[in-house]
């Protein structure tokens, strides 16, 4: 179906069930009642999932199937996002020809960054795509403030021309929208306890990372991506055989770079605001955390990886020592005490210290990521290994 | 004349930082193909050895002034270093003062132990791993060290001063013949200068000239060959891990004095030492060290105000078109060798 | 589709959910349960305090903290009460703001204003918050504080110095308290004249990013127009941390004056490089060299050591003032804390109290209506002085601290004196005023996210 094989299917439509139905499951806990701290079922952070699931799919095209490391994808991403705040300050507020124009920038840009870069391969390639990165970051943060702020970065002002939007009336504010729907814009639904978002952007941003997904998953099955595959196993003898792999690694370099490009381009479709720090080579290290740490060459893995790092940013560092007290109130005041003192070095501020430490027991314990995690778990309900079949297998 | 002559006095201080850190790492990388992204915590471990020295030679106790108040209106409580006590106030005070050359004795053990423990403990694991698994262990682990030198020590720097009598700067200018105070330079720099050849000279004087040396040397070109012929290279290298990490933790010790150490100080110098490494070229010693000291001095050319009137923002990028220029014009870095993580 | 642009979580939280309690969904649009964004129905009131928990700033984030808290408590009627018993304005009974219990979240910037937006939404998203506080840095607040206009929030904003937070980038639901960089020239000025006279060339080191702009802009500005003349402004990288071949060139360039346009760990290593290099027991054109250091904080000359003695700058706020709204500050927070409060604890504990006692006069936590009391109120007795909240670009104006690095401090918090206590006319200038952002530069309208 749509031109996939079953196995591939199913896991597309496992990924469209949990990204539509993602109010419902990543809200479990009912409000006021003391786990609702784990929730994460808010329209921000459900957008920044599939946002970096998106920019990590991307990532994982370009390292996954070719093993090309490259350390500076934020910059695609950061200058996806200056194109589409252009756009937006320039033209509409409308998202749509935002995201394309963030695609078609960040597309071309990774097409001069790859054709120098991809002259060398292995860490000589990871330092050259490093230094593209902070370059681009560091002169958006100085010399090239006119153009992206500075510092303080880009928004939508009220003076901005928007030549084909209507002058905005009285006290109304510039909105990202598509055709009038505005993305930040929700429903809510309150079920007893609980309380469900559904939110205008995050839908959109949803479909836009299916559509990536099935792409991704097109690309992997299609012949071209058993020829970046092959660059990875032995680009050598590839090239022996009288095949220049170097226009497919630029391909899928550019392509990856247009996925980056697109989640800059949707990062500001959904709060309209672009700052360079989005360029600097911890954001470009993070993406590569995420794939790794997800599983890189699997389809799924990036996204989950994405997920795990952007629940802990958001989740985890909003615990501080109060709500803890709340938690634990129930016990004896000294053992109360006693658990606080124990758990607060990992909460709050102390939120880099739990990622540092989950980094480190995934990689040592579950080599293939996340996804190996899983596939762990299914095989023990499943009794029958066939985890080599199935469709999340690494590619090698 | 007298600023070029300026610049190049920076370069060679800059670079010799840099080419420290590079040689560490890439002791790491040439010996045991391991990308280490905590080389730059270790570094920062080595500041904290200063630091926590200074503390502990500053132990004090608390007695309460009779005259001054503090912010509260309160007695002013006064921390009186034992040291006065045991050694009177004025040789105490000589011992506070020398702190940081006192670290480097109290340095060189810990961070033996520590590149000791990481090896055995942690990266022994990953030398068949892929370097994508390696990269998110040691990052973890830098991660991880600098939250716990966080915790313990804030996240705010800590001034670590050189002993009074490197306070002050030398006058290069009076003496090679140009107007005084044109051409001067801080001694403690002028130390660190010295200090870092010392220290790439006896890592390289190690290599050259004892036979364990040599047989590291011989492991790094073909490992394999070295272990079929019955010599235990894997202990060795795990000597040579904790080398590496005594000579970034050594860089730091006395890099404290130069910047007020704090916990990211590390992750600060971590990207920057990769290019050092990368551009004097994979698994090549000279290289790294020679790459620290070009870039250094580049940058500190780039960074006058001359050439970002023509140029603005240079100083911004300099090390990284360096870089691009450098590995598009040369395949494999200055010196690299081939095939060593092109893979 | 709902005309509400964020969720009204807080709604729901705060008192809904018994009644919320029926099997079937109940679907509703905020606008029919809410007046304005995240109005406060139950019996508490939340807010939201974002500040830096990790990165290079860490250290203020904790004492802004500390701040919030203390500040908390005594809203709540718990401690001392600090500064509400000096506080000109007696709106404030110590039963919360409205009579709601104050309760509050908290979130971390990391310094970088993606990281400090997705804190704030998820704060005004999820846990309902009706106003935004926090951080320490321009870049921070300015993308914290646009985001605050969208959401129809109150955005009462913690250290920020840059000119644009309340310049070109001010914005009608931001208000700010500390001062910025055109006023730290302006204090400046005067002191540097009686101290190093009117025959002065100064040699600028800048942050390479707009917070170094408007402060090195500033500075030259105002002590040029008393006569010194700027030999040259070199800027440096932001991720610099070894500044000595930006310090090394100084002497030769004939200068006799180093202003320092860092802040952070830039200005404690720039600072402690240009004393590593003997720079202040030069002389030149036969004067003493000196340096100077716009923006002063407790925690960097902690972080610069004894490199900060006999060095003059500005900061909003010490310590060791002995008007009555302080003594109360720094007595309840060193009875809690153990040591003085810095600048950042005192401008983040006096934004909440005022964002309070705004509530209280205007009768509402409506975000439009507590600007409306905010605009053009005088106050005094939070230790600045008579201030004024201008209504033009919602910044406050007060007397200006220039300090300089004490010689022999008596423990770790006694770095630096007060030189002067430069007076609020001095350092006040027009709304349209060129360095902060010129006639087109506005606030907008007030937006309560209704």
């Amino acid at each position: 179906m749509l031109g996939l094989a079953k196995k591939d299917f199913t896991l597309l439509a496992v990924v469209v069930g949990l990204t539509l139905l993602a109010p419902f499951i990543l809200n479990p806990f009912p409000e006021g009642s003391g786990m609702a701290q784990f929730n994460a079922g808010y329209p921000d952070l459900m957008q920044r999932f599939v946002i970096f699931g998106i920019f990590a799919i991307g990532f994982n095209i370009l390292f996954g199937l070719t093993g090309y490391l490259s350390f500076g994808h934020a910059a695609f991403l950061g200058v996806g996002s200056y194109a589409a705040i252009w756009m937006m300050k320039l033209v509409t507020t409308n998202v749509i020809p935002a995201m394309i124009l963030a695609i078609i920038v960040a597309g071309a840009f990774a097409l001069l960054v790859g054709f120098i870069t991809l002259r060398r391969s292995g860490i000589y390639f990871s330092i050259l795509t490093l230094a593209f990165a902070q370059m681009s970051y560091a002169l958006a943060y100085s010399v090239l403030t006119p153009i992206t702020g500075g510092e303080t970065g880009l928004q939508l002002k009220l003076n901005d021309p928007r030549i084909l939007d209507s002058a905005l009336v009285g006290g109304d504010q510039a909105r990202a929208n598509l055709f009038g729907v505005n993305m930040s814009s929700s429903y809510e639904m309150s079920v007893g306890g609980w309380l469900f978002t559904f939110n205008a952007g995050y839908y959109i941003a949803a479909i836009v990372m299916i559509l990536a997904f099935y792409m991704a998953i097109r690309i992997f099955r299609s012949p071209f991506g058993l020829m970046l595959r092959a660059v990875k196993s032995n680009q050598q003898r590839m090239n022996f055989t009288g095949l220049n792999s170097r226009p497919y690694t630029l391909a899928a370099f550019v392509i990856s770079g247009m996925y980056a490009g697109l989640a800059g381009g949707l990062m500001v479709a959904m709060d309209t605001q672009v700052g360079p720090e989005r360029m600097f080579w911890t954001a470009s290290g993070e993406v590569v955390l995420m794939t790794i740490l997800g599983g890189a060459g699997t389809l799924i893995g990036p996204v989950l990886g994405a997920g795990m790092i952007k629940y802990m940013e958001n989740i985890i560092s909003k615990i501080n020592s109060t709500i803890l007290h709340q938690w634990f109130a129930w016990m004896p005041d000294g053992l109360e005490d006693f658990v606080v003192a124990v758990i607060y070095p990992f909460i709050g501020k102390g939120w880099h210290l739990t990622l540092g430490i989950i980094f480190m027991l995934v990689v040592i314990f579950l080599p293939g990521g996340l996804v190996e995690g899983g596939q762990r778990i299914a095989g023990l309900f499943r009794r029958k290994k066939t985890a080599d079949e199935t469709s999340t297998t690494p590619a090698e | 004349m007298d600023a070029i002559v300026l610049q190049i006095l920076n370069g060679l201080d800059k670079g010799s930082a840099y080419a420290l850190i590079a040689l560490g790492l890439t002791l790491i990388f040439g010996t045991l193909g391991v990308v280490n992204f905590a080389h730059g915590a270790l570094f920062m471990i080595g500041a904290f050895c200063a630091v926590t020295l200074s503390r502990i030679i500053n132990w004090s106790y608390t007695t309460i002034s009779e005259t001054e108040k503090n912010f509260l209106g309160e007695p002013l409580e006064v921390q009186v270093p034992y040291v006065h006590d045991w050694f009177g106030v004025a040789a105490g005070n000589t011992l506070i003062d020398w702190a940081v050359p006192l670290a480097i004795l109290f340095s060189i053990p810990i961070m033996l132990a520590v590149g000791y423990i990481m090896e055995r403990g942690l990266i022994k694991h990953f030398y068949s791993r892929p370097h994508a698994d390696q990269i998110l262990v040691t990052f973890g682990l830098a991660i991880v060290l600098q939250e716990v030198i966080k915790y313990f020590y804030g996240a705010n720097p800590i001034p670590t001063p050189a002993p009074e009598v490197f306070a002050g700067s030398f006058d290069f200018g009076a003496m090679l013949g140009f107007d005084p105070n044109t051409i001067i330079y801080p001694y403690w720099r002028l130390v660190y200068f010295a200090f870092a050849a010392v220290i790439i000279g006896a890592v390289f004087a190690f290599l050259q000239f004892t036979t364990f040396g040599m047989v590291v040397r011989a492991g790094m070109a073909d490992r394999e060959t070295v272990g079929l012929l019955g010599i235990n290279i894997d202990k060795r290298f795990t000597i040579m891990f904790g080398i590496a990490a005594a000579v970034a933790g050594l860089a730091g010790v006395m890099y404290a004095p130069i910047n007020s150490p704090n916990y990211h100080m590390g992750m600060d110098f971590l990207v920057l030492s990769f290019v050092v490494v990368v551009v004097g070229g994979m698994g090549s010693l000279p290289g790294a060290v020679l790459a620290g000291f070009l870039l250094g001095i580049l940058e500190s050319f780039a960074s006058m105000a001359a050439v970002l009137d023509v140029l603005p923002g240079l100083n911004q990028i300099i090390i990284y078109l360096v870089a691009i220029i450098i590995l598009l014009t040369r395949p494999r870095g200055l010196m690299g060798r081939k095939g060593v993580m092109e893979d | 589709m709902s005309k509400s642009n964020f969720t009204r979580r807080g709604v729901l939280k705060s008192g809904a959910v018994a009644g919320a309690g029926v099997a079937l969904p109940t679907i509703f649009t905020a606008s029919s349960a809410a007046a304005y964004m995240n109005e406060p129905t139950g019996g508490s009131v939340t807010l939201g305090f974002n500040v830096p928990q990790t990165g290079p700033y860490a250290d203020e984030g904790a004492d802004e903290l500390r701040a919030y808290k203390l500040a908390v408590e005594h809203l709540n009627g718990g401690g001392d009460g600090g500064m509400m018993n000096t506080f000109s304005s007696k709106a404030l009974q110590g039963n919360g703001i409205l009579g709601k219990k104050v309760e509050y979240v908290t979130g971390d910037t990391q310094t970088k204003s993606d990281a400090a937006r997705a804190s704030a939404k998820s704060m005004i998203e999820k846990d309902g918050a009706v106003m935004i506080t926090g951080g320490s840095s321009s870049g921070v607040a300015v993308a914290v504080q646009a985001l605050c206009q969208e959401a129809g929030i109150i955005f009462m904003a913690g250290l920020t110095h840059s000119n644009d937070t309340t310049g070109k980038d001010r914005k009608a639901n931001g208000f700010r308290h500390f001062f910025n960089s055109y006023m730290s020239g302006a204090a400046l000025a005067p002191v540097l004249e009686k101290m190093y006279g009117n025959d002065r060339k100064a040699y600028h080191l800048t942050a390479d990013y707009n917070w170094g702009y408007t402060t090195e802009e500033a500075v030259k500005s105002s002590t040029e127009a008393m006569g010194w003349e700027t030999v040259n402004a070199v800027k440096t990288p932001l991720t610099q941390t070894d500044f000595s071949s930006y310090i090394a060139p100084v002497l030769q360039s004939g200068a006799d004056v180093l202003v320092l346009n860092h802040y952070g760990g830039n200005m404690v290593n720039s600072l402690t490089n240009a004393v590593q290099f003997g720079l202040r027991d030069k002389e030149v054109n036969g004067k003493n060299f000196e340096i100077v250091v716009p923006l002063y904080s407790r925690l960097m000359a902690k972080g610069a050591g004894a490199n900060v003695k006999g060095i003059f700058g500005s900061t909003n706020w010490h310590w060791s003032l002995t008007d009555e709204g302080s003594k109360a500050f720094v007595r309840s927070f060193g009875e809690k804390y153990g040591f003085p409060p810095s600048q950042a604890a005192h401008t983040t504990y006096v934004q909440t109290l005022l964002y309070a006692d705004a509530c209280e006069r205007a009768g509402t936590h409506n975000p439009c209506g507590v600007a409306e009391a905010l605009e053009g109120f005088e106050f005094d007795g939070l230790g600045n002085g008579p201030t004024l909240y201008r209504a033009e670009d919602h910044q406050c104006f007060k007397d200006v601290l220039v300090v300089k690095g004490k010689e022999n401090p008596t423990s770790e918090f006694d770095l630096l004196e007060i030189v002067e206590v430069t007076p609020a006319e001095q350092v006040t200038y027009a709304p349209d005023h060129p360095q902060m952002g010129g006639a087109d530069a506005s606030l907008g309208t007030c937006n309560d996210g209704a």
